[in-house]
């Protein structure tokens, strides 16, 4: 009896299967993700969950390793090589994110403003951005060499210092630089998307904001800044990722050095992993990435956005 | 035989290069070699080879002019891949781990020890060449064999030698290169008090800067480990080795902490240093532009080389670097790759890519001794023994891929830019290398 109850339904579920399933609306929603799910599966999820896999084994190049649990975590957080790299990526991070931030910001809202061959400035912005990172490295090694340097070598004629600057050989120096070099890199990019974000706030805000008798602080901090901020978000996680993950304008630059001053985690996974071989070390350092990463979109997500914005509603409500 | 050796070359003499390469004769050599050489090539072979972008052009060229020959006279095309020299291992770890990617890597130090398994056994090739070219240098048979079998054929040594000003070290009180640490550390203080110091480089500088921090680190009877790989870094050796190497540094130009493979060559080039350590490419530099330039004139004349002075070891403490040429496992034309090797070390082939190098090859095979480039230019002869001086990476230790990891993170040069730098105190940096050697060879 029971039996007959549970196989009654199944005739009429086959026989909606293929057509209805094709024609439903949730369904139809299904097949049309499934070309993204798969290449997201397949570039993203599959690496992903290889990497981690990888972390907890002691993979050799050429070699797949075995499960050695959390080893490779432990001899990870136990050296002070790793502690210091760990230490600069933050700082790296923090610093050029901020810097990035505020004259990304500053650069947008001047560029918001009426100015002569304004089309033309704007795309001279971007050039930084355009320059392969690693030629843009090369230039900025030229500029912080020990012997040539271009700004040693001005600064020097105008009289302001007697010997050449060492940007790149005493640590904090070298910290500084490489993060200046960053920061000329990625402000195009926030510039310009913060000025792309400007653009959409209504003139008719500020029209009443100035019959309100706004001063510009006002204007800003209560007109462009709310309006903003959504795209400050999306903006600002960006580049903190990026920043975070930055490889190219360190090895050009310093390679880590000098003695892992500079080292940034990806170096090292890359170095340990690559070069030196050991894949399932290199791929505990670079999983020990994520949870920093996971932790930098959860306040950008959570912190900047406002709820509405994220739910879907407009921000004129 | 004769008449098709004949046949061949009237054929091939309406081809620019084959005319030029049936000049030198080596073309009808190459072809009586593929007829009689014991590996023969597979029908329808075809090699890439990967290798790490040239320094000297005239090695290149003659290296390419081999390739030809080669090509000519197995029917065998091969492609050359040039990569920056810091470019090649990784390229190398990747093709291992994916089982594709060129037949052959000519990289540095131990690289077919990062994946040995994944190199082609190329034992009774290094056997004939052994046997043939009165036998291998013992760094050489160190480098090029695992568990035994050959896994890859050390074509040459990178001679990392001292460059030095003769007028410079003259001024400041020496006639000669000194060759002890006491010596050594007068000369780089005088210098230095005359306005011409030296430097060497505290970056991470694989090559020139692995070479001459281990050089000191072993010449004051230092090591990573131990014959059995146990790690012993912390010694009282290290720490008189660092103490030497920090007051050293004091003496320097400024910047060396930044310093990577390249900026030793421009200072020196530019006339901004007096003593570094590097190949003979600076010297080959300035030769090169020395019509052009006056400046690089006066250098070229002026510039010699030495050997690194000798410390309380009391032997050759110098760490050169040596570059194998391996053929991968996956390769579908194992027999194309075995002559290919044997054939570039043949005496036609190699004494004139030795020549090209002008010295910035050493050569792996004890026959060569006899080779005219180590007589050449008195200034370029110290080079010769480069192979029978040479350190192997790891010293004491396995040359395997666990000495590869340690220079990979620059575990030891660290150790010395930390305490130069003076952000860290030598027993600290001890302790710090220490715990990194032992995870490395856990």
């Amino acid at each position: 009896m029971s039996d007959a109850a549970i196989s009654a339904p199944m005739p009429r579920v086959f026989e909606r299967s293929w057509a209805q399933r094709m024609t439903d609306r949730n369904m139809l929603g299904f097949w049309f993700m499934l070309p993204a799910a798969a290449f997201l599966i397949l570039f993203l999820v599959y690496p992903l969950g290889l990497g981690i896999w990888l972390s907890f084994t002691d993979a050799r190049i050429g070699r797949g390793g075995v499960f050695v649990g959390l080893e490779n975590y432990e001899w990870i957080l136990g050296d002070s090589k790793f502690q210091l790299a760990v230490f600069n990526t933050l700082f790296y991070t923090f610093v050029a994110s901020v810097l990035k931030f505020a004259i990304g910001l500053y650069l947008a809202i001047l560029l918001n403003n009426h100015l002569p061959f304004k089309a033309f400035i704007r795309a001279i912005i971007l050039v930084p951005f355009i320059v392969p990172t690693v030629l843009s490295a090369i230039a900025f090694w030229w500029i912080f060499d020990p012997q040539f340097s271009v700004l040693s070598w001005g600064l020097r004629k105008w009289g302001l210092i007697s010997g050449n600057i060492d940007f790149l050989g005493d640590p904090w120096n070298a910290r500084l630089s490489v993060i200046f070099a960053n920061v000329w890199r990625g402000v195009p990019f926030i510039a310009i998307t913060l000025l792309a974000g400007l653009q959409t706030v209504s003139p008719s805000l500020y029209e009443a904001a100035t019959l309100d008798g706004a001063s510009k602080w006002q204007m800003f901090r209560h007109v462009t800044y709310p309006i903003l901020t959504p795209i400050i978000a999306v903006v600002m996680t960006f580049s903190v990722l990026f920043t975070f993950t930055d490889f190219q304008l360190i090895k050009v630059l310093t390679n880590g050095g000098p003695a892992g001053t500079t080292e940034l985690m990806a170096t090292m996974s890359y170095n340990t992993a690559i070069l030196g071989g050991r894949i399932g070390e290199g791929a505990a350092i670079s999983t020990a990435m994520i949870p920093f990463l996971l932790g930098a979109i959860m306040i950008s997500w959570f912190g900047l956005q406002r709820r509405k914005w994220q739910q879907g509603s407009d921000n004129n409500d | 035989m004769t008449t098709n050796r004949r046949g061949f070359l009237k054929g091939s003499a309406a081809l620019g290069a084959g005319a030029m390469l049936a000049g030198s004769g080596l073309t009808e050599w190459a072809r009586a070699w593929a007829q009689g050489a014991q590996w023969k090539p597979e029908a329808g072979a075809k090699l890439q080879l990967l290798r790490w972008k040239r320094f000297v052009q005239s090695e290149e060229d003659a290296f390419m002019k081999l390739v030809e020959a080669f090509t000519k006279a197995t029917g065998v095309p091969v492609s050359v891949i040039n990569e920056s020299l810091d470019d090649v291992q990784p390229k190398a770890s990747v093709a291992a781990n994916t089982n594709q990617g060129p037949d052959l890597f000519w990289g540095l130090y131990s690289l077919p020890h990062l994946f040995p398994e994944k190199c082609m056994d190329v034992t009774d090739v290094a056997d004939y060449l052994g046997k043939k070219y009165g036998g291998w240098m013992d760094s050489a048979k160190a480098y090029g064999t695992s568990k035994g079998k050959w896994i890859a054929i050390p074509v040459g040594y990178n001679a990392n030698i001292i460059n030095y000003r003769q007028s410079m070290i003259e001024a400041a009180g020496h006639k000669t290169f000194p060759g002890d640490l006491g010596g050594f550390m007068d000369l780089m203080k005088n210098l230095k008090a005359k306005g011409t110091p030296g430097g060497f480089a505290l970056g991470r500088a694989s090559g020139d800067g692995n070479a001459w921090v281990h050089w000191a680190l072993w010449a004051h009877g230092g090591n990573l480990v131990d014959k059995n790989d146990k790690v012993i870094i912390n010694s009282p050796e290290t720490l008189k080795a660092l103490e030497y190497v920090k007051e050293l540094s004091t003496h320097f130009a400024p910047g060396t902490a930044s310093w990577n493979d390249a900026f030793n060559n421009k200072a020196f080039l530019a006339g901004e240093i007096s003593v570094t350590n590097n190949g003979v490419s600076i010297y080959a530099a300035a030769k090169a532009g020395a019509d052009k330039d006056a400046k690089l004139k006066e250098i070229a004349a002026d510039m010699n080389h030495a050997n690194w002075p000798v410390g309380p070891v009391g032997r050759p403490t110098e760490f050169h670097i040596c570059y194998p040429m391996l053929g991968m496992r996956y390769s579908k034309f194992p027999n194309a790759v075995k002559a290919f090797l044997a054939f570039t070390m043949e005496a036609q082939n190699y004494n004139p890519w030795l020549e090209g190098a002008v010295a910035y090859l050493s050569h792996p095979l004890n026959a060569y001794d006899a080779n005219k480039v180590w007589t050449s230019d008195p200034k370029l002869t110290l080079c010769k023994d480069a192979g029978r001086r040479t350190l192997l990476a790891g010293h004491l230790g396995s040359v395997g891929e666990k000495a590869a990891s340690a220079l990979a993170d620059f575990l030891i040069l660290d150790m010395f830019a930390a305490v130069c730098a003076g952000s860290s105190s030598p027993k600290d940096a001890i302790a710090v290398a220490e715990r990194q050697a032992r995870r490395i060879y856990r």
